[in-house]
C-alpha cells in the first residue's frame, strides 16, 4: 500500500507552505480586498509563475514543467490554505486541462507555453445558470435552455453571466449552442464584439465578470457536439483539484480555531477546555479527514486517469466542500464577537467556501452524479 | 500513490490467500453475529484460531519472547483483509488478544509469559478486560473494586467489588482488572492493575441481557476473592498508567461488518417509493446516498492512509482516531432510514421481507453499543480534542 504523497511531494509542499506565508499573507490577501480596483494579486501571479506552477502540468515540449497531478494538488491544496487571490483555478485546471484535452497541436502550442509563463490568464463558461450542464451518467440530456450563447460559423452571439476571473482572463473557453449541438469555442476576450462588466460576488477576493458577445469571431475547441462530454471531463479533474484548495482552507480554519480556543479565557477557564467548543471542533476534524481520504482517492484517480474519475471527483467535491464550509462557519462561531468584525480574517475564508462551493456546479448537483454512478456501477 | 503492495507485501499476500483457500472451513458461519452461540460455535471459533496460531497467522505481530511469530504490522493488517473476504468462525478473543493479553505479556516475567501467550493465541483460553463499574466506565480512574494486601506474610490479595458490561467473562478463563488499592491518594494514583483467573473462589459472572436481545456481556462480582503478588501487573498503586497503555493497544483490523450505503442502494432500487418510483429515485434517498458513501470511502481511505504509513515503517497519525466514531453513527442513521424506506415492513421481524432487512436490524439494534463500547462518543471526542487538537484539558477533569 503507497497511498500517500511521495516524500519528494511532501518536500514541494513544505516550500510552497513556506513561500506562501509571506508571499500571500493574510495583509496581501486584504489589498485585494479592500481595493475595488485590484482583481487579483499580480505580483503573487508572477512570482509562482516564475517557479512554473502554472505549467507543472503542462507537457514540456508545451513550456511546463511536465510534472504529475498529484504535484498540482500539492500546490492546490496550499493555495486553498492562503485563499490566494489569483485566477489559478479558472487558467490552470479549466483552460489549460481543456487545451490538454481537447486541443489541436496548434492551439496547444498557441496557448499553453503563454499560461506557464504567466503571460495569459484563461476562463471557462460552461452553463449559464445552476450548473446542470453536467451530465448524469444514464441520462445524457443536457438543458439547451442554460447555455445562454449561440454559435454560428464560429461566430458567437450572448451572454455568460457570472464568469469568475471573467474580468481578468485574456482568453475564454465558451460553451455555446450550435443549431441542436453543444459545442466549444476559443475566444479573445480583447477581440472586437466582446463586452465585459465586472460582476459583485460574496468574496471580492476573486475575480468575476459579465461576458457578452456580438458578433464575436472564435476558434472552435474539439469537434462540434463536443462540449459537453469534454467540460464533463474537466470538471471532474478540476473538481479534484479544487477540492484539494477547499481541504487546504478547511484545515486552515480548524488551525485558526484551535489557536483560538486554547488562548481566550471565559469564566476563568480557556474556551477549549469547554466541550461545546472542544466537541465542535472535533467535528470539524472529522469532515475535514473525511474530505482529505476523499480528495487523496480523487488525487489518485485523475493522476492515473482511471474510470472510477467521474466517481472519485464527486466524492472529493462533496466531502471538500461540505468541509470547507461547515470548517469556516465553526470557526467564526469560536472567535464570537471579533470573528463577526471586518477585520477578523475569519469572513475571508468563509466567503471563499462559498465561492468554491458554486463554482463548478454545486454539491447537490455533484452527489446526484455520484449517485447515478454508483447506480450503473452497481448494474454491472 | 498507489494502491499496491510492495514486493515483499505481495509475496506475503499470496502466501496468505493460499493457505487461507486450503484452511478456512467450509462450515463456518461467524456471518454478522458479534457474539459466540452455543458451544458448537465456541468449538469452531478455538480450532480456527489455532489453526492460524499453528500456521503463524495469530497474533502475527507479537515478538518472539511472547511466543508470536514476530511478524510486521503490515503483515497483520495484510492477513485480516485476505482473512475477511471469508466467511469465518466468530471470534471471541480478540478482546483479549488485543487488548488484555498484550499488557500481560509486557508487565509480566518469563515464566508467565510462557504460561499465557501460547493458550491465549492458540484459543485455549479467553481473556476478558474487567475495567467498568457500576459507578463508572467513562471515568475510569475512578474505579471501587476494592484489593487489599492481606496481613498473613503471603503477600498476596484480597479482591472485592462489581465489574459490568464485561464482553465475554461469561465464556472467558481469565481477565485483566483495575483496582482501587488505595483510597486516600489522589483517584489516579490509587489503582493496581492485576490478572485474575475467572475460576477462582469468589468470582461470579452473571450474563446481562442486551437491548439487541443477545448476551455477550457481564456482570463479574467478586467476593474475597484471593490472588498472588505475581498476578501484579506494574507497580502498587501504578495502575493507571498500565490502563492507559492497554486502551492505547490500539486495534487496526477495524470491524467492516454491518450495513453500509451499498446495501440501501441496492435495496433502494427495487422497492416502490412515492409518485410510483422505486425508493432510489427519491432525491431525499440519493442525496443521503452520497453522504453515507462518502463517509465509507473517506474511512476506507483513511485506513489506507494508516496502512501506507505502517509499510513505510511510520506510526500512523491521529487520522485512525476517527474511525469508530464516525462509523457507530453512521451505521445507526443509515440503517434506520433503511427500515423507514420499508415502511412498516421495516419493522416486521418474521422470515421473508427484502432479503436486506435481518442486516438493517441487527445494524440498527447494534449500533448504539457500538456508539458506547471501547469509549462513547463523547470521551472518543474529548480525547481527539486533546490528544490531536491539543485543546485544554477538560474542566471537569477532575484530579481528587
Ligand atoms: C457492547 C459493549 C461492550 C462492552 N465491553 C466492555 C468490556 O469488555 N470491558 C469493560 O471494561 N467495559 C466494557 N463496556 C463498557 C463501556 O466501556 C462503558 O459502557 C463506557 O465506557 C461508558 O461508561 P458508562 O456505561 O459507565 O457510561 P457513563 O460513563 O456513565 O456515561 C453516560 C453518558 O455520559 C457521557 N459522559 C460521561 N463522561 C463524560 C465526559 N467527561 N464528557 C462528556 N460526556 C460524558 C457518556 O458519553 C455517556 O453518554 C462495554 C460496553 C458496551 C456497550
Amino acid at each position: 500500500m503507497n497511498f500517500d504523497f511521495s516524500d519528494d511531494q511532501k518536500a514541494l509542499r513544505n516550500q510552497s507552505r513556506r513561500f506562501l506565508e509571506t508571499a500571500c499573507s493574510m495583509q496581501r490577501l486584504r489589498r485585494i480586498l479592500d481595493n475595488n480596483e485590484a482583481t487579483y494579486d499580480r505580483e503573487l501571479w508572477k512570482s509562482i509563475a516564475e517557479q512554473g506552477w502554472l505549467g507543472a502540468c503542462i507537457r514540456e515540449e508545451h513550456g511546463g514543467l511536465g510534472l504529475s497531478h498529484l504535484e498540482l494538488c500539492v500546490l492546490s491544496e496550499e493555495l486553498g490554505r492562503v485563499l490566494a487571490p489569483i485566477p489559478f483555478a479558472s487558467t490552470v485546471y479549466l483552460f489549460a486541462e481543456a487545451l490538454m484535452l481537447a486541443g489541436s497541436e496548434d492551439q496547444k502550442l498557441s496557448y499553453l507555453p503563454r499560461i506557464a509563463r504567466g503571460d495569459l490568464i484563461g476562463a471557462v463558461a460552461g452553463d449559464d445558470w445552476i450548473g446542470s450542464i453536467i451530465p448524469l451518467a444514464q441520462n445524457r440530456r443536457t438543458s439547451f435552455d442554460n447555455v445562454g450563447v449561440t454559435a454560428q460559423d464560429c461566430r458567437l452571439n450572448g451572454i455568460k453571466s457570472a464568469v469568475i476571473d471573467g474580468g481578468i482572463a485574456d482568453a475564454g473557453i465558451v460553451l455555446a449552442r450550435e443549431q441542436d449541438l453543444l459545442s466549444l469555442f476559443i475566444v479573445n476576450l480583447n477581440a472586437k464584439g466582446v463586452a465585459r462588466k465586472k460582476v459583485r460576488t460574496l468574496d471580492p477576493t476573486r475575480d468575476c465578470a459579465q461576458w457578452q458577445f456580438g458578433e464575436v469571431l472564435a476558434e472552435r475547441l474539439g469537434r462540434p457536439g463536443q462540449g459537453s462530454k469534454i467540460l464533463e471531463t474537466v470538471f471532474d479533474k478540476a473538481a479534484v483539484l479544487i477540492a484539494f484548495e477547499q481541504l487546504g482552507g478547511a484545515d486552515r480554519c480548524l488551525e485558526m480555531a484551535g489557536l483560538y480556543a486554547a488562548d481566550r479565557y471565559a469564566f476563568g477557564k480557556p474556551i477549549g477546555s469547554f466541550q461545546a467548543i472542544k466537541h465542535k471542533l472535533v467535528d470539524v476534524f472529522v469532515k475535514n479527514e473525511l474530505a482529505r481520504a476523499n480528495c487523496y482517492f480523487g488525487a489518485w484517480a485523475l493522476n492515473t486517469n482511471a474510470i472510477q474519475l467521474p466517481i472519485a471527483a464527486s466524492a472529493a467535491r462533496v466531502a471538500a466542500s461540505d468541509a470547507f464550509w461547515h470548517a469556516s462557519k465553526e470557526n467564526i462561531q469560536t472567535h464570537g464577537g471579533i470573528g463577526y468584525t471586518w477585520e477578523s480574517d475569519c469572513h475571508l475564508f468563509y466567503r471563499r467556501a462559498c465561492l468554491l462551493s458554486t463554482a463548478i456546479a454545486s454539491p447537490e448537483i455533484w452527489k446526484e452524479r455520484l449517485v447515478s454512478h454508483l447506480e450503473y456501477q452497481a448494474e454491472e | 500513490m498507489d494502491f499496491e503492495d510492495s514486493e515483499d507485501e505481495a509475496n506475503y499476500r499470496a502466501v496468505v490467500r493460499t493457505w487461507l483457500e486450503a484452511n478456512v472451513p467450509n462450515d463456518a458461519n461467524g456471518k454478522h453475529r458479534r457474539g459466540v452461540e452455543g458451544s458448537e460455535s465456541l468449538r469452531s471459533a478455538r480450532s480456527w484460531q489455532a489453526r492460524k496460531a499453528s500456521a503463524g497467522y495469530a497474533c502475527i505481530h507479537w515478538p518472539r519472547e511472547w511466543g508470536g511469530p514476530a511478524g510486521t504490522p503490515i503483515q497483520s493488517v495484510i492477513f485480516h483483509q485476505e482473512e475477511s473476504k471469508f466467511v469465518t468462525p466468530p471470534n471471541p478473543f480478540h478482546i483479549g488478544l488485543n487488548m488484555s493479553v498484550p499488557t500481560v505479556l509486557a508487565f509480566s516475567d518469563q515464566k508467565t509469559r510462557e504460561r499465557f501467550g501460547f493458550s491465549a493465541m492458540n484459543g485455549d483460553e479467553i481473556w476478558c478486560q474487567l475495567f467498568s463499574e457500576p459507578s463508572g466506565g467513562s471515568d475510569l480512574a475512578a474505579a471501587r473494586t476494592r484489593v487489599r494486601k492481606t496481613q498473613d506474610g503471603t503477600g498476596d490479595w484480597i479482591i472485592n467489588g462489581q465489574k459490568v458490561w464485561t464482553s465475554f467473562a461469561h465464556i472467558a478463563d481469565f481477565g485483566l482488572i483495575l483496582c482501587r488499592s488505595n483510597t486516600d491518594a489522589p483517584k489516579h494514583n490509587g489503582l493496581t492493575m492485576f490478572w485474575v483467573d475467572l475460576r477462582s473462589q469468589g468470582v461470579e459472572v452473571r450474563p446481562i441481557h442486551e437491548m439487541n436481545g443477545s448476551s455477550t456481556f457481564n456482570e463479574v462480582f467478586f467476593t474475597d476473592v484471593r490472588i498472588s503478588d505475581n498476578q501484579r501487573l506494574g507497580p502498587v498503586d501504578g495502575g493507571w498508567k498500565v490502563a492507559v497503555q492497554t486502551l492505547m493497544n490500539e486495534r487496526l483490523q477495524s470491524d467492516s461488518s454491518g450495513a453500509d450505503w451499498i446495501d440501501v442502494l441496492k435495496m433502494a432500487r427495487r422497492l416502490p417509493s412515492i409518485y410510483g418510483k422505486s425508493a432510489l429515485q427519491n432525491p431525499a434517498v440519493r442525496q443521503q446516498l452520497a453522504q453515507w458513501y462518502i463517509q465509507s470511502e473517506g474511512l476506507k481511505h483513511t485506513r489506507n492512509r494508516v496502512i501506507t504509513a505502517l509499510s513505510r515503517g511510520h506510526t500512523p497519525g491521529p487520522e485512525n482516531s476517527i474511525m469508530k466514531l464516525v462509523r457507530a453513527s453512521q451505521m445507526q442513521d443509515l440503517s434506520h432510514a433503511a427500515i423507514e424506506i420499508m415502511g412498516r415492513f421495516g419493522v416486521v421481524d418474521e422470515a421473508g421481507g427484502p432479503e436486506e432487512r435481518s442486516l438493517f436490524q441487527d445494524s440498527l439494534m447494534w449500533a448504539p453499543g457500538l456508539r458506547i463500547a471501547g469509549g462513547t462518543d463523547e470521551i472518543l471526542r474529548n480525547i481527539i480534542a486533546e490528544r490531536v487538537l491539543r485543546l485544554p484539558r477538560d474542566a471537569s477533569h477532575d484530579k481528587s
